[in-house]
């Protein structure tokens, strides 16, 4: 396949950026989506050219390093990560346009990486539980009803990739934290903290500068590990209940 | 705890259902309250004086409409306040918009903030022409709805004003219904098709039950 790629190209935080065309050409619909970047890459060192930054780690869909908006579309059009997306989504001839998450809170380092540590913020204001670490305890030991466990794991199944915020209008972080609050909230080891998390870790996406829920169910639509929307709905719940039983104390 | 909410975006989103809410219970009864109407200047005319009198002999005459019109100042003002506040945050959250253009969400959630904007314009205009009388056109009579209502909708503005205004409201409880009950943690899977249809029944059959009087003075029923 030949196909003309629009890149976003910045040379640092502070650079203004705008868009770049390049053409590629022997490309297999068998290669990933960052494999075509990486043969894109191959011929601009060839020449002597800057190649395009992005970020990637596992290339297996699990870690969230990748990201991308393509065509308009975070991780691109299929529902998957940009490294499990595969070049025969597209047609030879093709135009594609390749973006950086889009958002206040996720400042562009370099082209197509952008700093996504406000994520980890959020993670650390309660995204975790304080039961005593060590060797790992008998499963057995704390019982976890059936449906509470397919709720977490549900939930669990966030990557942190952060294409919720870069779907959204509103930039909005909404639909990560809702996966890590729902996830650990939901369980009996994660209920000591159950309240100050849901506060806490809010709390922390407000002063991290990500927008507020609009509805308009654009993360949903990206995210690449199907959290789905009424995720939101449940943390509004808990949040609600924290917010109730921290005024009683 | 009015310091927890009022300084989260989760919070500030509960105070714009909550209010929403209200404004919501409230037009459903205005809009049953003015299709008496169509029952002639009579009922309708001891409609509005009943609605000054309601709760004697424990309120005084019109102690009851000034505490609804109390509460509903307080719940435009705090939707409104926080409709600003929200989405002030949210442009700032997003300040660089996409090369590549992808068709958005629906009309109705598209359209809350300018739908929001109208409604907030239409209520003013609404209360200086109908309850004041600051704007109404030809002289405006104390007690007399009826006529009153019969001046506005004589005018060809007063009709257009009217009627955009109630589908902006169709379309704004259209997404509104569904949300506030997203937002209060009401919503579920399950229970996502059925608020959906709730919300789309009550914005049909405001809209309709608001624009069939300025339809039924245009049409001559109403006179
Ligand atoms: C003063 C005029 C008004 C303004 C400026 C306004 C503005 C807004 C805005 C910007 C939203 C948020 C949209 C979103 O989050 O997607 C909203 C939501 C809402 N509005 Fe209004 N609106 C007004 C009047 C009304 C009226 C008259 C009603 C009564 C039916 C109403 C009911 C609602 C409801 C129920 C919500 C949903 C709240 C939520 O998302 O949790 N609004 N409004
Ligand atoms: S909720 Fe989905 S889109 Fe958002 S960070 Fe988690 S995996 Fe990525
Ligand atoms: S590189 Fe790890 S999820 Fe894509």
């Amino acid at each position: 396949m030949k196909l003309t790629l629009r890149v976003w190209r910045q040379k640092n935080a502070d650079a203004d950026g705008a868009m770049s065309t390049y053409e590629v050409d022997g490309i297999s619909s068998d290669m990933s989506f960052l494999e075509m970047l990486d043969t894109l890459n191959e011929e601009l060192i060839l020449k002597g050219e800057d190649p395009v930054a992005f970020d990637h780690d596992c290339r297996e869909g699990i870690c969230g390093a990748c990201s991308l908006v393509i065509n308009g579309e975070a991780h691109g059009p299929e529902r998957t990560t940009t490294c499990q997306l595969h070049m025969r989504s597209f047609k030879d001839g093709d135009t594609i346009d390749i973006e950086p998450w889009r958002a206040s809170a996720f400042p562009v380092i370099k082209d197509l990486v952008v700093d996504r540590s406000a994520l980890d913020r959020i993670i650390q204001a309660g995204g975790y539980i304080t039961a005593p670490t060590g060797a790992a305890p008998e499963a057995h030991a704390t019982p976890v009803p059936k449906p509470d466990a397919d709720f977490a794991f549900e939930h669990a199944e966030c990557i942190g990739c952060g294409a919720c915020v870069a779907a959204c209008p509103n930039g909005a972080a909404m639909l990560f934290t809702s996966a890590k609050v729902n996830h650990l909230n939901v369980l009996p080891q994660g209920a000591p903290e159950r309240e100050t998390r849901v506060l806490d870790m809010v709390a922390q996406m407000d002063d991290e500068g990500f927008g507020g829920c609009t509805l308009t169910g654009e993360c949903a639509t990206a995210c690449p590990k199907g959290i789905p929307l009424v995720s939101i709905t449940s943390m509004n719940k808990e949040w609600l209940r924290a917010a109730r039983k921290a005024a009683k104390r | 705890m009015a310091r927890t909410v009022w300084d989260s975006s989760v919070g500030k989103k509960t105070v714009m259902a909550v209010s929403g809410l209200i404004m919501l219970l409230y037009l459903v009864a205005h809009m049953i309250g003015n299709l008496k109407i169509y029952f002639g200047a009579e009922e309708f005319n001891r409609y509005a004086h009943w609605l000054r009198t309601v709760g004697e002999p424990f309120m005084h005459y019109e102690w009851t409409l000034w505490l609804i019109r109390v509460v509903l100042v307080v719940a435009v003002v705090a939707h409104a306040v926080s409709a600003y506040q929200l989405s002030r945050r949210d442009i700032k959250a997003r300040p660089d918009k996409y090369v590549h253009k992808k068709p958005r969400a629906s009309y109705a959630t598209r359209t809350m903030r300018w739908g929001g904007v109208i409604l907030g314009l239409f209520i003013v205009w609404h209360i200086l022409d109908l309850t004041t009388g600051t704007v109404h056109p030809g002289g405006f009579q104390e007690g007399r709805p009826y006529q009153n209502v019969l001046d506005t909708f004589s005018t060809w503005y007063g009709n257009v004003i009217y009627i955009v205004a109630m589908l902006a409201l169709g379309l704004h409880i259209r997404h509104g219904f569904w949300s506030a009950a997203q937002t209060l943690g009401a919503g579920s899977r399950t229970r996502d098709r059925a608020l959906k249809t709730v919300a789309n029944i009550l914005a049909l059959l405001l809209t309709a039950g608001f624009i069939a009087v300025p339809v039924g003075v245009m049409t001559g029923v109403v006179s």
